[in-house]
């Protein structure tokens, strides 16, 4: 496929990366010149430098032939022009990262009246995946599929756990509970388990189980469930703003820290509900003052990468509170993987993510389409949801143990008619379930991939 | 440096060695020559060193411009080694330096020959001459980019290093689809050569031959009077294909795909076509007189323009016979060379065009000091990176040439010979003036010589920078 990308800052970069691995013919539009040869000679792509909403730089990529544009420059006004521009120079999908609050109510209207094909928001995804988090604060990484109804609940065992030293078949009997772990991390080692596997302390796991019961279940399986009623956040950027109005709708307290006078008083309107707190989030005393180690969730999201891991971990140090980061350029996840900093979210990932999604399913329109995809572990495993039509007739009705699966491939849950199902070999996919599978084969785009 | 990773793809340059080295076993076949089995044993060969180097996958994928100039430069030079073996098993170049000098001139398509009598090597060698041109012009590392499977983003590095002129663009986003068009019209472009050559009443050996030296713009001839002996139709039809070589791919590309107004409008194409053409038109007004009609003198005036601008270097006249004024043009144009993007070696157009502006904006600048003034190429503001190593280029280049000439000038040769040979060299020509003239050749220059000269031949072709990396100790060391 064909994809033009304006704008080379991280997620355009982050874009790059993951959709040239996936062999399509990228086109980079940047005015920057330093950025565009930065990226073309990394990457086998054809770089041009220009205004991307100009019809002329446009014409010079041929948007004529392109399938998809996509729009993610630092201003959501030129991502809006290039992506109209575009659509109406080369006929071709678009999509535009829009992030600034102010649009939020309208995005589906400006989405429709443009003709765009889907506008991504970095920051209200952010913010959605922190908001998981913080309801499950166990949980290192929370993903959720159909529409949230089931959640893939990435957890760490401790030597405490009843799960440690279990191998995977007996589980049922050790806590009466039948869960499907689908993943497991052991030092750099990422395996998709048997049953003969055998649980060990430190490893990563990560479980599926629909989010009504999540939290009952968690506490079956011993892991400390107990709900956050408070979160402090520092930083008040846009994330912060979403992030703080989900969390007082689920019942939480927010304290935000913001450093900018004049911006606590914009926070104060648009969150009359939160108690927002002029001052630096790296003063520790003001930290303690607002009562530090009593609060059950901290969230570091001030403009500085390096001020928001060394903020998680002073938090890890002297409270109880789930850290939070959000890292915006740092590139080193395998040191901030040793520094025992909790969960970090990367909107660029989750950015690149969402748009990945949408190539994919624009990729194949017969069969089934990915709905959701989740990438994990340094992009090593993917998670996908499928919604199973009548014509994939080699999958559908037949029981799963008749199936010829790949290896190091698990079908982890079955949506059927609303109820979620985890499967055993007997179980039946009829057609429009939903499906969610875990693989390490990375890039599948059709529900029949998952066979041999 | 990562070592394994280059180790691997001058495996794959032998592999794909082995499969050229199998075409000239064709011909000998049809002319029943003894001497292809030569060339199948030594294909055989490479193919089994190829194959065993490739077994083991390259520990590391870490691949940057370093790498890619070094393996540029190697390749070239193992494809020299190994091309230049049957001319010494098959008797017919008997020493090694000669038949190395025979095969690099021929891969760098500079078409300068130590053969003394063209006319006796067997037919299965003569192509094989030749074909290392075609092969050579458009790069050996494209094609392999071509068709084979190399993952990655190193493979723009392996093509920047081997690709002529001051920047290197791509046509079309992936470097394996843009290298898979530039050798689809290449192959077109030699194709249609080939059959009007034949339909002007060629024969169908010489037409081949001659085709692939005129698309890598090369110029061995198959005949000791190189292009004389054939009907004028022929040399009118070598004249303007050998024009065509040396224009810049991307016009084609741009023509194919419909866009005549910026193929039109390409400043580089239309000051390449300027200078030929003032060229043979103060030529024929010099020599008129030496041939019968004006014709024909304009005739033999393009012909050799083309030929030496596109750094080709057939010859259907001895220009060495040529007045003065005549002889300076020729020698003037031998620098200019052809345009960048093409199969045609030289300074290029473009550079030259760069330079001139370059000299005009320093004058701006003694009128005017704090005037701001960017250098445009093509319509398009040049950043001052690209001027940098354009102007490096330069230096580097002329640098060269003088320590070049210097060694050459040991063997005793007039000043003439001793400085176009080396003109004709490190321009990928072919012929100069007097010993090395159109009626010459280089087997009389001592083995130093003619070692200098292989070198400049490879550094003209490759641009100076690969092959002078080699050089520098730093490549080497280890980091620890």
């Amino acid at each position: 496929m064909k994809i033009v990308i304006v704008g080379c800052g991280n997620v355009g970069r982050a874009l790059v990366d993951q959709l040239s691995r996936e062999e399509h013919d990228i086109v980079i539009i940047d005015t920057k010149a330093t950025n565009v040869s930065a990226l073309s000679s990394k990457y086998d792509i054809l770089g041009i430098i220009g205004n991307g909403a100009s019809y002329s730089t446009l014409k010079e990529c041929n948007i004529d032939t392109a399938d998809l544009l996509i729009a993610v420059t630092g201003s959501d006004e030129l991502n809006l022009l290039c992506c109209v521009i575009a659509k109406k120079a080369g006929n071709c999908h678009t999509i535009a990262r829009v992030r600034n609050p102010v649009y939020r109510d309208e995005t589906e209207f400006i989405r429709q009246e443009l003709g765009i094909s889907m506008i991504v928001n970095p920051e209200l995804a952010a913010a959605n995946e922190i908001a998981r988090l913080i309801k499950y604060p166990s949980a290192i990484e929370v993903d959720s599929f159909t529409k949230e109804k089931i959640e893939l609940l990435k957890l760490k065992l401790t030597s405490k756990s009843k799960l440690c030293n279990c191998a995977l078949k007996d589980i049922k009997s050790h806590t009466g509970e039948d869960i499907l772990i689908c993943m497991v991390e052991r030092d750099d080692d990422v395996m998709i388990p048997d049953g003969n596997f055998v649980l060990k302390e430190n490893d990563n796991i990560s479980i599926i189980t629909s989010s009504k019961g999540a939290l009952k279940f968690l506490k079956k399986i011993d892991f400390g469930a107990d709900r956050v009623r408070s979160t402090m956040i520092a930083g008040g950027g846009e994330t912060t703003v979403y992030l703080a109005e989900q969390l007082i709708a689920m019942g939480i307290q927010v304290k935000i820290i913001e450093r900018d006078p004049k911006h606590c008083e914009e926070l104060c309107e648009l969150l009359p509900n939160a108690i927002v707190i002029n001052g630096d989030g790296t003063d520790k005393e003001l930290l303690e003052e607002e009562g530090i180690s009593d609060i059950g969730a901290f969230v570091s999201c001030t403009n500085f990468d390096e001020e928001n891991i060394l903020l998680s971990l002073y938090v890890k140090s002297i409270s109880q509170a789930k850290p939070v980061t959000r890292i915006h350029h740092v590139n080193f996840d395998k040191i901030l993987k040793n520094l025992d900093i909790g969960s970090v979210i990367f909107p660029k990932f989750i950015t690149a993510e969402y748009i990945l999604r949408y190539v994919r399913a624009m990729q194949n329109s017969i069969g089934s389409n990915v709905e959701t995809l989740y990438q994990l572990i340094e992009n090593k495993v993917e998670a996908l949801e499928f919604i199973v039509r009548s014509d994939a007739v080699n999958i559908i009705n037949k029981p799963l143990c008749e199936l010829k699966l790949k290896d190091n491939l698990l079908i982890c849950c079955i949506q059927h008619k609303g109820k979620t199902l985890t499967p055993t070999g007997h179980d039946i996919i009829y057609p429009g379930d939903t499906v969610v599978v875990v693989t390490t084969h990375l890039g599948l785009q059709d529900i029949n991939d998952i066979l041999k | 440096m990562n070592r394994s990773i280059v180790r691997y793809i001058l495996c794959k340059v032998l592999e794909f060695e082995a499969l050229f080295l199998l075409i000239p076993c064709f011909f000998a076949i049809y002319y029943q020559e003894v001497e292809g089995i030569v060339y199948f044993v030594l294909a055989c060969v490479a193919l089994l060193i190829g194959c065993m180097g490739t077994l083991n996958k390259p520990k590391s994928d870490v691949f940057y411009a370093r790498e890619g100039f070094v393996t540029v430069a190697l390749s070239w030079i193992l494809l020299g080694i190994f091309g230049a073996i049957p001319f010494c098993l098959t008797g017919e170049i008997p020493n090694f330096v000669d038949a190395l000098f025979e095969t690099i001139s021929g891969f760098t398509t500079t078409g300068a020959t130590i053969l003394t009598d063209v006319e006796v090597i067997s037919h299965c060698s003569l192509f094989w001459r030749s074909f290392t041109h075609w092969i050579g012009g458009m790069g050996v590392l494209v094609f392999i980019l071509a068709f084979t499977p190399m993952a990655g983003g190193y493979n723009i590095h392996l093509m920047r290093a081997e690709s002529p002129g001051p920047s290197v663009g791509k046509l079309v986003p992936k470097i394996k689809q843009t290298s898979k068009i530039l050798y689809a019209i290449y192959t077109a472009l030699t194709v249609i050569e080939m059959i009007l050559l034949i339909i002007s009443g060629m024969p169908v050996f010489d037409s081949i031959t001659l085709s692939m030296g005129t698309a890598g713009t090369g110029g061995f001839g198959v005949l000791n009077s190189s292009i004389g002996s054939y009907s004028m139709v022929s040399q009118g039809i070598i004249t303007v294909f050998m024009i065509l070589f040396g224009v810049n791919f991307t016009v084609y590309y741009l023509l194919l795909l419909k866009k005549f107004k910026p193929a039109l409008l390409c400043e580089e194409v239309r000051w390449y076509l300027i200078i030929i053409l003032s060229s043979a038109a103060l030529i024929t007004i010099n020599i008129k007189g030496y041939y019968k009609t004006i014709f024909e003198c304009f005739h033999h005036a393009i012909f050799q323009v083309a030929s030496v601008i596109t750094t080709t270097g057939y010859s259907t006249a001895d220009f060495d016979t040529w007045p003065t004024f005549s002889k300076t043009i020729m020698v003037t144009i031998m620098f200019c060379g052809a345009c960048a993007g093409s199969t045609g070696g030289g300074l290029k157009v473009s550079r030259i065009m760069i330079y001139v502006r370059h000299v005009k904006n320093e004058l701006n600048y003694a009128l005017h000091p704090n005037q701001v003034k960017k250098l445009e190429l093509e319509g398009k503001a040049l950043d001052t990176s690209t001027i940098r190593s354009t102007m490096s280029y330069l230096s580097a280049f002329l640098l060269l040439f003088v320590v070049s000439t210097l060694i050459v000038s040991l063997d005793g040769f007039d000043p003439a010979t001793t400085f176009t040979a080396i003109v004709a060299t490190i321009n990928n020509i072919g012929p100069g003036l007097g010993k090395v003239g159109p009626t010459g050749n280089f087997s009389e220059f001592s083995i130093l010589s003619k070692l200098v000269m292989t070198m400049d031949m490879l550094i003209g072709r490759l641009e100076v920078f690969p092959i002078l990396i080699l050089f520098n100790p730093n490549t080497w060391r280890k980091g620890k």
